[in-house]
C-alpha cells in the first residue's frame, strides 16, 4: 500500500493510537528529540520550521491566518526554532503576525539572517527584521549565503558581545561555496551553520558535518525535502518495511529521520503551509531514530529507486 | 560575491502559485467595478485606432499612460512587490512607460494610426487578446473566475493590448515604447514557466509575435 503524507496524517488522527509512541502516555503528544547547541548546551527540538516560499503570502488575510495556524500547530507539537530571512519576501511580517496572534509564545527560538552586500546596511536590516517579527532581539542571526560575510560577522560578533543576539551563524544552500564555508567555519567562533543536507544531497557529510562536530558548531539543515521535489518524487513509491522499524509513517518522516539522526545535525527546518504536515514533521523527531547501519540502508534504498 | 551561475531560474521564485493567483483575486475584489471602466477604456482605444484620425492619437496615449501608471502603482508596487522584492525595481518602469507615452503621444506626429498593413491587423488581434481572451482564461486553466486578469488592472493583458496599439501606430519615436511592455511579458512568461503554469506560453507568444512583426517590418523597409 502506498501511504501519502495526507493519508498517514488522517489515519493517525483517526486512530489516535498511531500518534502514541512507546513510552508515551496515551493521549499525550510525544516530545521531539532534543539536541544541544554545542557552544551553550541549550537544548533545542531537532525539527524547526522554515519559511522560504511558504510564508511569503504578502498581505493576503486568509493566507496569513493559515500561516498563523501552522505556527500554532508547530509550537503545540513542541517545536521552537523558526527560521527566516530578509530575502524571503513577506515571510518576516507574516511570522510577526502569527506570533502576535499567538500571544508571543515563550518557546520561540528566533533564527534570522542578514542579507545585504553592504556592510553599512546590515545593522539597519537586522533592526527592520526585529520590527517585522515584533521581537526585542533575535536568538540567532546568520549571514545569508555568505553575502558580505566578513563585515557582517564583525557586526554580529559585536552584537553578541553586547547581548543583542545570542548566537552567530552563516548559511549556504544546495552545496554552494562549500570551500569558503569551510574556511569561515575554521577561522571564526561560529555558534551555528546552516546548510543543505538530505538523503540524496549528502555532500555535507564529507567535510562540513565532521568539521562542525570538531569545532563545536550547531548545524541547521535547510531544504530537507529539496523544496518538496524529493517528497513528490517519492510519493508514488511504497514505504519499505524498515520504515516501521524507525517509526516513520511517511516518506517525509523517513527523510527527516535520516537527517536528524546524523550526530552532527542539531535542527532540520522543513517548510510547509499545512498544519497536518507541520505536526507530522515535528513527530518525525520523536521515537526511534535510525542508527548508522540503518541510515546507509535508507540512503541505498532511496538511491536505487 | 554571489556565484550567479550556480542558481537556477527556480531559485528566484519566492512565492507559490497559490499566492500568485490569490494576488489577482484580491486585486479584483479591491478594485471592482473599476474593471468596467478599464474595459470601456480598452474598447475606446480600439475605436480610436480604427478611426485613424490624427487628433485622437493624444487620447490613445493618455489612456494608455493612465493605465500603465495605475497598474504599476496598484498591482506591481502595492501588491506584487510585497511578495517579490525584485518587482520593486520593475514597477517604476511602468511609470516610465506612462511618461514616455505622454511625451511621445503629445509630440507633433509622435503617434499616428494610419497603418493598413498586416502589422496593424496583428496589433488589433493582440488588443483583442488583452481585452477579451485574458479575462476568459481562468476556467481553461482550472482557476476561479475571481482570479481573472483584466486589462487595466493586471499587467499582462495591459502590456499585450498596449503592444497591439503600438503595432498599429507609426511615428519616429514609437520604437521607444516597445521595450518596457516586451521586457515585462518576458519576465512574466518566465515567472509562469518556473511556476509550472501552462499559461506561460501566452505572454511569451505575444512578445515573440510583436518582435517578429517589428523585425519583418524592418526587413521590408
Amino acid at each position: 500500500m502506498i501511504i501519502t503524507r495526507r493519508t498517514f496524517v488522517k489515519a493517525a488522527a483517526a486512530s489516535g493510537a498511531a500518534l502514541v509512541l512507546p513510552g508515551t502516555a496515551p493521549g499525550a503528544t510525544p516530545a521531539p528529540v532534543m539536541r544541544a547547541v554545542p557552544s551553550s548546551g541549550e537544548m533545542l527540538p531537532a525539527v524547526g520550521l522554515g519559511t522560504w516560499i511558504t510564508f511569503n503570502v504578502g498581505d493576503d488575510p486568509v493566507l496569513r491566518d493559515e500561516c498563523a495556524e501552522v505556527i500554532a500547530a508547530f509550537f503545540a507539537a513542541g517545536g521552537r526554532m523558526i527560521d527566516s530571512s530578509p530575502m524571503y519576501g513577506s515571510s518576516q511580517p507574516v511570522i510577526g503576525y502569527g506570533l502576535e496572534k499567538l500571544g508571543r509564545p515563550e518557546a520561540l527560538f528566533s533564527a534570522e539572517k542578514v542579507w545585504t552586500s553592504s556592510a553599512a546596511d546590515g545593522p539597519a536590516q537586522i533592526e527592520q527584521s526585529h520590527r517585522f517579527w515584533g521581537v526585542p532581539r533575535f536568538d540567532l542571526v546568520q549571514v545569508h549565503n555568505l553575502v558580505g560575510w566578513e563585515a557582517h560577522l564583525e557586526t554580529l560578533f559585536a552584537m553578541k558581545a553586547d547581548g543583542r543576539i545570542r548566537y552567530v551563524g552563516i548559511t549556504t544552500s544546495e552545496g554552494r561555496r562549500h570551500d569558503l564555508f569551510e574556511q569561515v567555519m575554521r577561522a571564526h567562533p561560529l555558534d551555528f551553520v546552516q546548510l543543505t543536507y538530505n538523503i540524496v544531497d549528502r555532500e555535507a557529510e564529507e567535510r562540513l558535518l565532521p568539521l562542525a562536530a570538531e569545532r563545536g558548531i550547531a548545524v541547521i539543515v535547510n531544504r530537507p525535502f529539496q523544496q518538496g521535489a524529493l517528497t513528490r518524487q517519492l510519493q508514488g513509491e511504497a514505504l519499505p518495511d524498515w520504515a516501521a522499524e524507525i517509526g516513520a509513517g511517511t516518506w517525509a518522516q523517513v527523510i527527516l529521520k535520516f537527517i536528524v539522526s546524523h550526530p552532527s545535525v542539531t535542527v532540520a527546518i522543513p517548510a510547509t503551509t499545512r498544519v497536518d504536515h507541520v505536526r507530522e514533521n515535528v513527530m518525525a523527531a520523536t521515537g526511534a531514530l535510525p542508527d548508522a547501519a540503518m541510515r546507509e540502508r535508507m540512503a541505498a534504498y532511496v538511491r536505487n529507486l | 560575491m554571489l556565484e550567479w551561475w550556480t542558481y537556477r531560474l527556480e531559485d528566484f521564485l519566492l512565492f507559490s502559485p497559490r499566492v500568485y493567483w490569490r494576488m489577482f483575486e484580491l486585486a479584483n475584489a479591491a478594485f471592482w467595478p473599476v474593471h468596467l471602466l478599464t474595459l470601456a477604456a480598452g474598447l475606446a482605444l480600439v475605436l480610436l485606432v480604427l478611426r485613424r484620425a490624427h487628433r485622437h492619437s493624444l487620447w490613445v496615449a493618455l489612456v494608455l499612460a493612465a493605465l500603465f501608471a495605475f497598474v504599476g502603482w496598484s498591482f506591481l508596487w502595492s501588491r506584487y512587490a510585497v511578495i517579490n522584492w525584485a518587482i520593486a525595481y520593475v514597477a517604476p518602469a511602468f511609470g516610465l512607460q506612462a511618461l514616455l507615452l505622454l511625451a511621445i503621444g503629445g509630440a507633433q506626429g509622435g503617434l499616428a494610426f494610419d497603418r493598413q498593413d498586416i502589422a496593424g491587423r496583428l496589433g488589433l488581434l493582440l488588443i483583442a487578446v488583452g481585452l477579451v481572451v485574458y479575462p476568459l482564461l481562468p476556467p481553461l486553466f482550472g482557476r476561479p473566475w475571481v482570479s481573472a486578469e483584466v486589462f487595466g488592472i493586471a499587467p499582462d493583458p495591459t502590456a499585450i493590448a498596449a503592444l497591439g496599439v503600438l503595432l498599429a501606430a507609426s511615428g519616429g519615436l514609437v520604437p521607444l515604447l516597445f521595450p518596457i511592455p516586451l521586457l515585462w511579458l518576458l519576465l512574466s512568461g518566465l515567472t509562469l514557466h518556473v511556476m509550472g503554469d501552462p499559461q506561460a506560453w501566452l505572454p511569451l507568444l505575444a512578445a515573440g509575435t510583436t518582435v517578429a512583426v517589428l523585425a519583418l517590418r524592418r526587413i521590408a523597409r
